[in-house]
């Protein structure tokens, strides 16, 4: 066993997920040994109070790239490796990811379709394996060209979708982003004619990285998780982005976990969480718990998987040691978590959160039994609308705001179908510094010297705190 | 584009201002970030500018082929991704190149290569033909700020009086900090 880290009991018993949890099916998990891909690997050793850990990281220079795969799997942590590509590739330049490679010049990822795959396969030679498997993060809305590159390499873990790597992060219009995934997807599960189960996460849980309300990251991330079924990916994972408050991101992933038991015809999902997205801290002390408090997130939620930020996070793209100490820590405040995690305070699957969630979901999915056209008429009529988001295809009606107990709200529903679920309070006008203000709420929040979160997470969240924002 | 400040749909009443001077906010080809863009639109438009906000991944064609056609008062580029320098050298020489925006003060700022800021990139860009360089740093605001004044009579034109001027640069004095998201 590659793993310094020997197997851990499961704890159900001082686990704050309630058995009735929708989703949560340990008996499902098949064993570690058996595991064929990245989905089998980590629900054999996530969910039940252990997290399978994953850092972002990628490097244009194969040498570091091994090496931080390597550091990686050697780590005090259970983990899963990661290829992140870089930006060129990602908006398909091959000619400048090629241009940089010539030149020397670092990329902010590895370029996984410009390096010849020989090179690749020597980056993953002996480190890649049952015992360790990999995903390729890339961010791309025309992924066809690196889906068919994974492929040739035998490379069967990914992530995205065609909403949430299209709408945030770029000018490609949506029905293109949507076909090219739908192409994406069915080439892709080609691998299985290779006796390869290829695993694809969602990235709907992370749309923006902030501001964007919970409910609305569940739905998508169903959404997506329903796209990549449809077009035969058979092993999936749903995402879910920590955001500003501890009680409304645990009712987010019970409801993400619920819709998902209730629509997705396989048991073959896990959740993966990740760690606060937005602004981050600056202090050491302040990453530093922001990271453990997204670790306890996962272990309250019965998440399998978390995806780690680093303490360098604030400044550049990190080292791999950086890394490595982030993945360890993560790692122990999971563990920390499971055995001393309070109790549940009260049964979350019926909480505003999912309602609007199920509402939305179901909305789209009636529009049309073709689900790519739902989803395109759904933003046409703005049925689905990510607040601050710029793409040309997204309706721009809704805006959010955190409201003075730090959850994140609806200002402005637009014309998403929860008018009837949510009171939307737009009498602040919007400028940049409230803008600022909730971008960095976060930061300053855990940068302050005496970090209140520490306090607030070890105690029990009172069942109607003063203040909370009824927009969930 | 939208006002940001408020949904889409009642932007309308917008339309009855008068001509200001507009800024073309936006990015470099392989950027995906917006809060940057997000951010610095509501500033601008604070300040007295129409903002066309050009969002994420905008190729360099594109960036000149927008400012030929909207003859703005300048061009605000911000990268947040690490190739921000690289990919603003050859878009600024894109700008030079054409006679229509060889001479529109272009600035770019933000987190521009990949090191934290280890290396500066400020020379090179300057010489390169941009006007103004604003590497991720404590006083990045206030010196934007200086920037968009020496632009002169744009903004002085949208801020009908003294007053509400210094109404925004109070709001402004104490978020002086980059957004680096």
């Amino acid at each position: 066993m590659r793993s310094p880290v020997p197997d851990k009991s499961p704890v159900p018993d001082k686990l704050s997920v309630p058995d009735t949890l929708p989703g949560h099916r340990p008996g499902c998990v098949p064993s570690g040994s058996a595991a064929r891909g990245f989905g089998d690997f980590v629900r054999a050793h996530g969910g039940n109070g252990r997290l399978v850990v994953q850092p972002r990281m990628g490097f244009s220079d194969p040498a570091a790239m091994r090496a931080g795969l390597a550091a990686t799997r050697a780590s005090a942590a259970r983990t899963v490796g990661t290829i992140t590509l870089d930006a060129h590739t990602r908006v398909g330049h091959l000619q400048a990811a090629a241009a940089a490679l010539r030149e020397g010049t670092a990329l902010n990822g590895y370029p996984v379709v410009t390096h010849p795959p020989a090179t690749t396969a020597r980056v993953l030679d002996g480190i890649q394996g049952p015992g360790f498997p990999v995903q390729v993060r890339h961010g791309s809305a025309r992924p066809v060209g690196i889906f068919r590159a994974l492929a040739a390499l035998g490379l069967d873990a990914s992530e995205g979708g065609p909403v949430s790597y299209c709408l945030p992060y770029g000018r490609t219009p949506l029905a293109e982003s949507v076909s090219q995934w739908a192409a994406a997807c069915e080439l892709f599960a080609s691998l299985r004619e290779a006796g390869r189960e290829p695993h694809l996460e969602t990235f709907g849980g992370c749309m923006l990285g902030q501001l964007c309300p919970p409910s609305l990251l569940v739905a998508l991330s169903v959404l997506e998780a329903l796209f990549f079924l449809r077009h035969g990916i058979r092993s999936l994972s749903v995402s879910y982005a920590q955001q500003t408050n501890p009680e409304q991101d645990t009712e987010a992933i019970a409801a993400l976990r619920r819709l998902c038991a209730e629509l997705l015809p396989t048991d073959d999902w896990h959740v993966v969480v990740y760690t606060y997205m937005g602004v981050f801290p600056q202090t050491e002390h302040g990453a530093r718990r922001l990271l453990e408090s997204s670790a306890e997130l996962a272990v309250r939620t019965g998440a399998e998987r978390l995806i780690v930020k680093t303490v360098a996070e604030s400044q550049r793209i990190p080292t791999i040691q950086e890394n490595v100490d982030a993945l360890e820590l993560a790692a122990a405040a999971a563990e920390s978590a499971a055995r001393t995690a309070p109790a549940p305070l009260h049964h979350p699957a019926d909480s505003p959160t999912y309602q609007q969630a199920a509402a939305l979901v179901h909305a789209v999915l009636d529009l049309h039994p073709d689900l790519s056209q739902a989803l395109l008429r759904a933003f046409r009529r703005g049925y689905l609308d990510v607040p601050y988001c710029l793409h040309p295809d997204n309706r721009g009606l809704t805006r959010s705001f955190i409201d003075p107990a730090g959850r994140l709200c609806w200002a402005s529903v637009g014309n998403l179908p929860i008018g009837h679920l949510v009171r939307p309070r737009s009498t602040t006008r919007l400028t940049s510094a409230t803008l600022l203000t909730d971008l960095t709420r976060v930061r300053n929040r855990f940068d302050a010297p005496a970090p209140p979160a520490l306090a607030a997470s070890r105690r029990p969240p009172a069942r109607d705190a003063p203040k909370r924002c009824a927009t969930g | 584009m939208a006002d940001l400040s408020r949904p889409a749909d009642t932007a309308a009443d917008r339309a009855h201002t008068p001509a200001r001077a507009t800024v073309v906010v936006t990015t470099v080809a392989s950027d995906s970030h917006t809060w940057n863009l997000v951010y610095l639109q509501l500033l601008l438009e604070e300040l007295g500018y129409e903002v066309v906000n050009l969002g994420p991944c905008v190729p360099d064609e594109l960036l000149v082929h927008h400012c030929r056609e909207i003859r703005p008062s300048a061009v605000v580029i911000s990268s947040v991704n690490g190739h921000g320098a690289q990919d603003g050298l050859r878009v600024i020489r894109a700008l030079r190149e054409d006679e229509l925006t060889a001479t529109l003060p272009v600035a770019i700022g933000g987190k521009l290569g990949v090191d934290g800021g280890a290396t500066s990139h400020t020379e090179r860009l300057l010489a390169a033909g941009f006007d103004a360089v604003f590497e991720d740093g404590a006083d990045t605001l206030t010196a934007f700020r200086r920037f968009l004044d020496e632009l002169g009579p744009g903004a002085d034109r949208a801020l009908e009086s003294g007053a509400e001027r210094a109404a925004v640069q109070r709001r402004h004095a104490d978020e002086q900090m980059s957004v680096s998201v």
